[in-house]
This record gives C-alpha cells, structure tokens and sequence, in this order.
C-alpha cells in the first residue's frame, strides 16, 4: 500500500507540470513493459509449441511426467525426415508455389492496368469503377465457393491447379488494385504532365515514369497477393482431389491425419515448413508490408 | 539551312493508327479495364448470381437441379442444426470482436510508447498474421489435445485444476477455445492498424488537454477514442466480415464438432455442399448469410463513420 502511494505521488506532479512521458521507471514497468511483454509471449507461444514438437522423438512428446514439456533434451529430424521422405510433402510445396506465384503474377498485371486507369486515366465514372472494385473485396470466398465448384466443374478444371490460379484473383485483384490505386495517388501528376510535354505517349508514360516510381507499392501488392495465395485454405479443399496436387494447409490438414492416429511431430513439422516460405519473405519486405498495410487502411 | 523540318510546326511527328489509338486516353483506359472486368464478372460476379440461383435449386453433385422455389430454405427453417449454426456464428463473432478490439486496441496502446527493439517487437506482432491461418490452427489443435494439452499440464502444476480440461470435446469449451485461437489470430492486424491511428494524432492535442486539466482516462476517451474513429471503422468492417465468414480456423481444429456443436454457418455450407453433395442446400446456407453481412457492414460503417464527418473530416 505504501509503496503503491509512493510511486502515484510523483505522476500526479508531473501530470500538473504537463510534461509527457516523464511517468517513474517502476510505474513504467508495471503499466507498458509487463502487459507487452505477456502479449509478445503469448502471440509467440504457439510458434515456440510448434517448434518444440517438431524436434521432440515420440518417446518425449507424450511423455510429461519423465521430461519437462516446455525443452527438448534428445532433438530429432525424424519427424522431418518422415515428412520429406515418406509423404508427398515436396510436392504440396512445389504446387503451393507455383501456384502463388502464378496467381501472383496475373493478379498484379490486372491490377496495375486497373489501377492506373481508374487513378491516372480517369475516365467518365473511374471514381464508382474503384468503389465496385473495393466492394468486390468484401465478397468472401465463403459464400462464391459452391457456385465456383460447380463452374469449375463444368469447365473441366476440377482437381487442377489452373483451377486455383484463376479463381485466386478474385480475392487477390480487388486489394491490389485499392492498394495500387492509393500507391498511383502518392506519386506527383506533374511528373507524367512534363514527360506529355516532351512527347511521350501514354503507354511510354506509364511504363517509363509511374511504374518505375511504383516499384514499392508492387512489392508490398505482390507479397500481399503472395501470402494470401499461400494462406489460402477454402477453394483449395473444394476444388482440388487428388493428394499430390494439393496445397500444403490442405494437404497438411487432410494427408497428415490417418484416420484417429495424430503424428502431432509430424504435423507440426508440416506446419512449420509450410510458415517458412511466407515468414522469409515477409521478413525481407517487412517495412513495406506495415507501411502499405498501414496506408491502405488509411485510405 | 532554311529546311521545313528545323520549323517545328507544334504538331508531334505523323504516328501509325495504331499507335495514335493507343495515345488516346478513352481507348486506353478500356483496354485496361478489360481484364479487370472480364475476370471479376466471371469469377465474382457471376458466381455470386449462380450462388443466389442454386440455392432456390435442388443441384446435388453431378447432377444439375431444377427450381423448387423455397423449398431449401423452408426446410433449413426447421432445421435445428441450421439454426445451432447461425447461432454460434454470431456468438463467435461478437465475442471474438470485442476481444479482438479490446486487445487490440490496448496493445496499440502499449506499442505507442517509446520501445527499444521496436521493429523486433513489431515482427513479433505480426507474425499470427502471416502464418497460414490452418498450419497455426494446427498447433492450436495440438494445443487444445485432450490428453497432452499444456494448457491442462500448466494448470494442474500450478494446482488449479485437478483433471485435464477438455477443451474440444464439451460444447461451450470448444466454441471458447475457437474464439481464443481466432482472436490470437486477429489481434496483429488490429493492433498494427490502430496504431497507424494513433501515430497520426497530433500531440499537440495532447498537450492541450493537459493544460486543461485531462487526466490520463479523459485524455483516452475525449482525445484518443475520436480521432481513432475512422480507422476504427473501416478495421471492424473488416474484421466483423471476415470473423463472420471465417471457415479455417473451425474447419482445421474441431470441423463443427463435437456433435455439431460449433459449425458456423460456412463450414455447415461446405459440409453440406460438397462431402454431402447437396449443393443447393449448401448455397442456400451461404445465401443466407448474406443479410447478415450486409447488414453488419452498413452497421459498423455508418455507425462509426458517420462521426467523422459529424466532425468536419473530409471524405477520403
């Protein structure tokens, strides 16, 4: 009690002084230092579990009483080894990304178009076309997949890869492009006006001038569109059948379990491998990624 | 020395037809917008009509279906599962919202002050964001485990609890458990967001309640909370949408079970459509939560957007 009265007394002065940010050291402490910590803790502790059970041999990972659950005392790779050896799991990784990338690839080659023209061309209406756009991404991928299974159905693409390749887009293409279209807005019109004057043409503009000047928002777009493809779980499991061509979070999900046997050291292994490709290059283009995530939502 | 071509005549040199075509600004901005709009009306628009379409149709998986009117939405009225389902998708997503603002919000608060390793903490931050949201909901799965969980090992070590807790096989421990796993989740990208917010509010502000007297919680609630207001708007769209049409999480860690008891509205649309082949009753389910959506959407938008310009913000 004492002490609690002790360290108010202080804040209150400086409080009257006006002065900012100059609370003790242990109120300090108690109020910012202790709840962040717990909250990095507990946003890092499924990682570390994830991790941890990926190394644990079996003899350890169903055994509390004999090792200590929170540390690995004999780490193995045979979980790993199981993974990339005895299942289909290179092969869920390579389809996962080609897929992505294709997917990547076509979503911001249509957006940019899109983009610059509603931003930078500006015809009669662009305004409601960037507003249908926007909208389009509140269409969740839960309510389109049972008419988009049917569609794909008939136009042969079940169980094919094209399948996800197109059908990405629709999620990925409406965010690139409000983000792309925020990215044309930053960039000075007086740029492309000069480069009219000089005699460029439009396509030489845009190709010369705005793009070159763009190339941070197309990076945070592509990692964007990337990650989304990577993470993306529904139309996955409902287009595509046969094991080898399935994407890892399916893959994992429904090729790992056999039937009531859980190889948790497996499947943890699995999920981890499949959060590498999208941690390294998030880790890279980190900046990018909260400066756009940050501006987007501004917009 | 006198040569025409020295006298620039204010015209730009002769140019194909092609080229000249490509010059102009209407001919452009359509031959940019084809692609956009050819795939968005294939793929989003028109699914989005087929959908609408099946769910008055009895279509069953390789089989096409006919009209019968309303008749998937009269039986999914009497449907008890239907409507276990439509419940638990809203109590997921109000608890799971508030939470996620809640938590949010405070720990955009605690990255607001002055940090050593800022950028480290920030990567921390993310990182539930980033990861496939099934691989993590994999360890979550691991981690609610009936008979290994540390949840239950830490519990019983600290001699809270006597026996192992059973997160996923007890209905309202597994709809808890789901909400955790998806708040853990949704925390990053409302912090993130709203502390954008916060860096954009002018100290000055700050110091002009303190001069008059603003204690901390004032401060908060007459300084912070209102200009927080628009960007607030636009991350609850966001995230009640995507809380109330989320599918993953509940598919990769209990699939609806135990008896059902935690199918949101999605995951019964997927489990009827396509392990069961009822793809009309499967789209009804979908349809239906249309109306929830929308009306959801207009709420948080208008509700919190609306002070903005109540305020004299502009626009965009």
């Amino acid at each position: 009690m004492t002490e609690a009265a002790a360290e108010k007394a202080p804040v209150i002065t400086t409080e009257r002084t006006g002065v900012i940010n100059w609370d003790s050291l242990p109120r300090r402490m108690m109020v910012v230092y202790v709840p962040l910590i717990l909250f990095l803790l507990t946003l890092l502790f499924p990682f570390y579990w994830m991790v941890i059970t990926a190394f644990k041999p079996n003899a350890e990972l169903y055994n509390f009483n004999d090792y200590s659950p929170f540390w690995v005392s004999s780490p193995t790779l045979e979980h790993i080894n199981r993974l990339l050896f005895q299942t289909d799991y290179p092969q869920w990784l390579w389809t996962t990304m080609v897929v992505a990338v294709c997917s990547t690839v076509l979503s911001l080659f249509v957006s940019v178009l899109a983009a610059y023209a509603v931003q930078r061309l500006r015809f009669k209406g662009s305004q409601w076309v960037g507003l249908a756009i926007y909208l389009a991404y509140l269409v969740p991928p839960s309510i389109l997949f049972i008419p988009l299974a049917t569609m794909i159905f008939k136009m042969g693409l079940y169980d094919s890869p094209l399948a996800l390749i197109l059908t990405y887009p629709t999620f990925l293409v409406p965010f690139c492009t409000w983000l792309l279209i925020g990215y044309f807005k930053s960039i000075p019109y007086e740029l492309e006006e000069c480069a009219l004057i000089d005699g460029a043409t439009r396509l030489q503009i845009m190709w010369k001038v705005t793009l070159p000047l763009a190339v941070p928002g197309l990076i945070s777009a592509g990692i964007f569109a990337f990650t989304l493809s990577w993470n993306e779980f529904i139309y996955a499991l409902a287009f595509i059948q046969s094991s080898e061509k399935k994407t890892v979070p399916v893959a994992v999900l429904t090729q790992l379990v056999e039937g009531d046997v859980y190889h948790w050291g497996s499947l943890m292994a699995g999920a981890l491998l499949g959060s590498i490709p999208v941690a390294l290059i998030y880790s890279f283009f980190v900046d990018y990624y909260v400066s756009s995530l940050t501006g987007a939502v501004k917009e | 020395m006198a040569s025409a071509a020295t006298v620039w005549d204010g015209r730009r040199p002769e140019q194909s037809w092609l080229s000249r075509k490509l010059d102009d600004r209407r001919v452009l901005a359509i031959l940019f917008m084809l692609p956009v709009a050819a795939l968005l009306l294939t793929f989003l628009s028109y699914p989005l009509g087929l959908g609408i379409w099946l769910g008055f149709t009895d279509t069953r998986i390789g089989r096409d279906g006919i009209w019968i009117g309303l008749e998937n939405y009269t039986y999914l009225f009497e449907d008890s599962v239907f409507w276990l389902s439509v419940f638990n998708t809203i109590v997921y997503t109000v608890l799971a919202t508030i939470l996620k603002f809640a938590l949010g919000l405070w720990l955009a608060l605690l990255l607001n002050h002055h940090l050593p390793f800022k950028s480290l903490i920030r990567a921390i931050v993310l990182l539930p964001w980033i990861v496939p949201t099934v691989l993590s909901a994999i360890a979550f799965w691991w981690i609610y485990d009936p008979q290994f969980s540390i949840i239950s090992y830490v519990l019983k070590g600290m001699g809270i609890i006597d026996t192992n807790i059973d997160f996923l096989g007890e209905p309202w421990n597994a709809r808890l458990s789901l909400i955790a796993a998806n708040v853990w989740r949704g925390i990053p990208f409302v912090a993130i967001s709203l502390l954008a917010g916060l860096q954009t509010i002018s100290p000055s502000l700050y110091e002009a309640a303190m001069i008059d007297g603003a204690t901390a919680w004032e401060r908060f609630v007459h300084v912070t909370v209102p200009m927080l207001m628009p960007i607030l708007a636009v991350v609850l769209t966001f995230s009640v949408l995507f809380t109330f049409t989320d599918f993953q999480l509940v598919y990769a860690i209990t699939r609806g079970g135990p008896n059902n008891a935690t199918h949101l509205m999605a995951t019964l649309a997927f489990q009827r459509a396509i392990p069961g082949g009822y793809l009309g009753e499967g789209a009804a389910i979908a349809v239906a939560m249309i109306p929830f959506l929308v009306a959801s959407t207009i709420f948080s938008y208008v509700a919190l957007a609306r002070r903005k310009w109540q305020q004299g913000g502009s626009d965009d």
